[in-house]
């Protein structure tokens, strides 16, 4: 089993998410029309630029927009869940030993510590954010089951890592349902709500073009997010 | 019953069925009919999978469902914070369905629709700015009504609004005549206050090109002697067309994007035909958007750019201001609290957030000019926009919908609203009517008038 899902399911898995996420990048690109969403992205590349760039940069810094400072206690458990869903996975030492052996190369690694605090973060704010959908009145309006299973999906690997890394019960049990949720994730991404992985980027980029391009972005000092 | 006499998938499209139409006290008899208006299905559908693309399908699609855009829509907050106000469940649970159900709705949702595009969102573009996926709600809002309109179900006052730009090419029933009798009458009235003042009709060649709100022609036309006096003053070399002089768009609100075309490839052939070095557009924002941000993609420009350079009265009258075209006299400065209302087809939607302060600095005593909270792309809308203004079905959610400028403008104890845009003005002056709270507003025109010096050369001759 654990061979088989490190071995030809690693590939299989890790290869669905790279190559899916590209092909909804891409097409998200060249379905976007000047016409349809009344932008003149070709005429402006530039101030087009300037604008997607600046439109993604201030959403990722934490209280770096309007919307982040008016929502504090959102900002927080965000960038908590997402900060650490971001540098574990790719940054964990274990992960990278793992990837050291199978293609010979690795990335930079986190502290251990570093990472049991970023894992512990992702975990508690991942049950704010299914306690935020349940007691806001306007969260909870929104919410459908597909957001819990989402959400789920994301954490399972974080969970099992964390009861692996203590070693509660069996290691290799856990570390062989570890991996099973994170390729289960990484086989979801391009066809669920997770795409957002990469169409944030698309869509942050897009809003950001209109903005510079059509809707004052060539007039004053540009948006302030 | 499919289609009703007035109520129905067909424009207007002449004279006749338009008087027909406003015959009808109020759309009685037109939204009895609404109610058993079928529901082209097939092509509804058809319909967004040609025009659904990428940015909304996607924004559709990753909608977080986190209701961060609850707080940035005044209509929900404004409503006891009603959870069906968020604007995701607004947009989700109308254009999302239609999207799900491939157009196998009813005419019961279809109504429903119909009375969330129009009464529970007025495109003020707001929540985009506060959704960390970028999803701007209020240009779904805008696509939603395009649909609606398609398929017969748009309020009354719309549907009449839309005929209008395709029987007149105006927004109301003034025409070619109308406008140029009424500009000239009104010169006449003014000019032995200001000897030598005149309204250069279809002068090729001109620096300026001015375009107006038919509004302005039929009910305020006092506006139109204001906008020749200053240019007057100013020294310009301004004219009117005779024809494609309206700049704004109620097809823009009812969502008939080909009227929309109609009356902004008008306003460019006016411009084509006397070649101006520039266009400037009359105090409104959505004839602004309409013509200048909009319509170049309606006329299928692919510069996103009109035929000259258009700009917005703010920004003819800051720079006329700053360059000394127009001298203010000092003492003549509003010394009074005074807010401006930032309208959001040209803040928000157009970037023009800097220049109307500039102005404020030029006619308001240093100390009584206050800022609204929150304002210039952060503000409220007024409160009217998007159509709401002249919806009678929808008059009380309306009214309701003022107490959110009626309050940013008692927090900050301003006597004055200046009000640099039609819809915002007349929702301000609704609101002083509904709510009583003691407020002037006005135009720019007026006020710069009230304190502009007039040069020697251009001084009435005792």
């Amino acid at each position: 089993m654990y061979d088989f899902l490190t071995g030809p399911m690693f590939w299989l898995s890790l290869g669905i998410c790279l190559i899916g996420m590209l092909v909804r990048f891409v097409l998200y690109f060249r379905g976007l029309s000047w016409q349809l969403d009344r932008v003149a992205y070709k005429a402006y590349p530039f101030q087009g630029f300037k604008g997607a760039v600046n439109s993604i940069v201030k959403w990722l810094i934490p209280f770096g927009t309007y919307g982040w400072r008016k929502q504090p206690f959102m900002t927080v458990i965000f960038f908590g869940f997402h900060i650490g869903a971001v540098l574990v996975p790719l940054f964990l030492l274990a992960h990278n030993l793992f990837l050291k052996e199978k293609i010979g190369l690795s990335l930079p690694t986190l502290n251990p510590l570093i990472a049991d605090v970023l894992t512990w973060t992702v975990i508690v704010s991942a049950i704010f954010l299914a306690l935020r959908r349940i007691a806001l009145p306007e969260v909870r309006i929104l919410t459908t089951w597909y957001d819990y299973v989402i959400l789920l999906l994301a954490v399972a690997p974080f969970i099992t890592g964390l009861v692996a890394r203590y070693e509660l019960g069996s290691y290799t049990s856990w570390l062989t349902v570890h991996i099973l949720c994170g390729e289960a994730l990484l086989i979801a991404a391009p066809f669920t709500k997770l795409s957002h992985i990469v169409l944030f980027f698309a869509s942050r980029a897009q809003l950001g073009m209109d903005y510079g391009i059509k809707r004052g972005g060539m007039k004053g000092k540009g948006m302030a997010w | 019953m499919p289609e009703g006499k007035f109520c129905n998938k067909k424009p207007v499209e002449t004279e006749e069925e338009l008087k027909a139409l406003l015959g009808d006290t109020g759309g009685k008899q037109y939204y009895e009919e609404m109610k058993s208006l079928d529901v082209d299905q097939a092509l509804l559908w058809k319909t967004i999978q040609n025009t659904l693309k990428s940015r909304m399908k996607t924004w559709l699609e990753i909608c977080a469902h986190c209701g961060m855009c609850a707080d940035s829509c005044f209509l929900y907050l404004i409503n006891d914070q009603d959870p069906k106000q968020v604007p995701a469940y607004k947009i989700q649970s109308t254009l999302g369905e239609i999207v799900k159900r491939k157009g196998k709705v009813n005419n019961e949702f279809m109504r429903m629709v119909m009375e969330t595009a129009w009464a529970k969102c007025t495109c003020c573009n707001r929540c985009g700015m506060y959704c960390p996926h970028g999803i701007d709600m209020g240009v779904m809002f805008g696509y939603l009504r395009g649909l609606c309109y398609q398929q017969g179900f748009v309020p009354w006052e719309m549907k009449i609004g839309a005929g209008m730009h395709r029987v007149y090419r105006a927004q109301m029933d003034v025409t070619d005549e109308d406008f140029v009798e009424t500009f000239e009458w009104m010169v006449e009235e003014y000019e032995e206050d200001y000897p030598g003042l005149e309204v250069p009709v279809d002068k090729e060649g001109a620096d300026i090109l001015y375009t107006v709100n038919a509004r302005e022609v039929k009910h305020y036309p006092e506006d139109l002697a204001e906008a020749a006096i200053l240019f007057h003053l100013a020294g310009e070399n301004w004219t009117v067309p005779t024809s494609g002089w309206e700049q704004t768009s109620l097809a823009m609100f009812a969502g008939d994007w080909a009227a929309c075309k109609m009356q902004v490839e008008h306003v460019y052939a006016a411009m084509e035909r006397l070649k101006p070095k520039r266009m400037v557009g009359t105090e409104c924002g959505h004839a602004h958007r309409a013509t200048v941000v909009e319509g170049p993609y309606w006329a299928g420009r692919s510069t996103g750019k009109p035929p000259v350079e258009s700009i917005h009265y703010v920004e003819w009258l800051a720079e006329a201001l700053r360059e000394g075209k127009l001298k203010i006299d000092p003492s003549k400065r509003l010394k009074k609290p005074v807010t401006l209302q930032d309208s959001c087809n040209y803040v928000r939607n157009n970037g023009l957030k800097d220049i109307t302060r500039e102005i404020m600095s030029y006619i308001v005593e240093p100390g009584y000019f206050k800022e609204m909270s929150p304002n210039r792309e952060h503000n409220y809308c007024c409160g009217g926009g998007g159509g709401f203004n002249g919806i009678g079905l929808f008059r009380p959610q309306r009214n309701k919908a003022l107490i959110t400028k009626r309050d940013q403008i008692l927090n900050v104890g301003a006597e004055m609203v200046i009000a640099p845009c039609h819809n915002c003005w007349d929702a301000i002056r609704d609101l002083e009517e509904e709510y009583k709270i003691g407020i002037k507003w006005s135009f720019l025109k007026p006020l710069v008038i009230s304190m502009v010096e007039i040069p020697e050369h251009l001084k009435l001759q005792e």
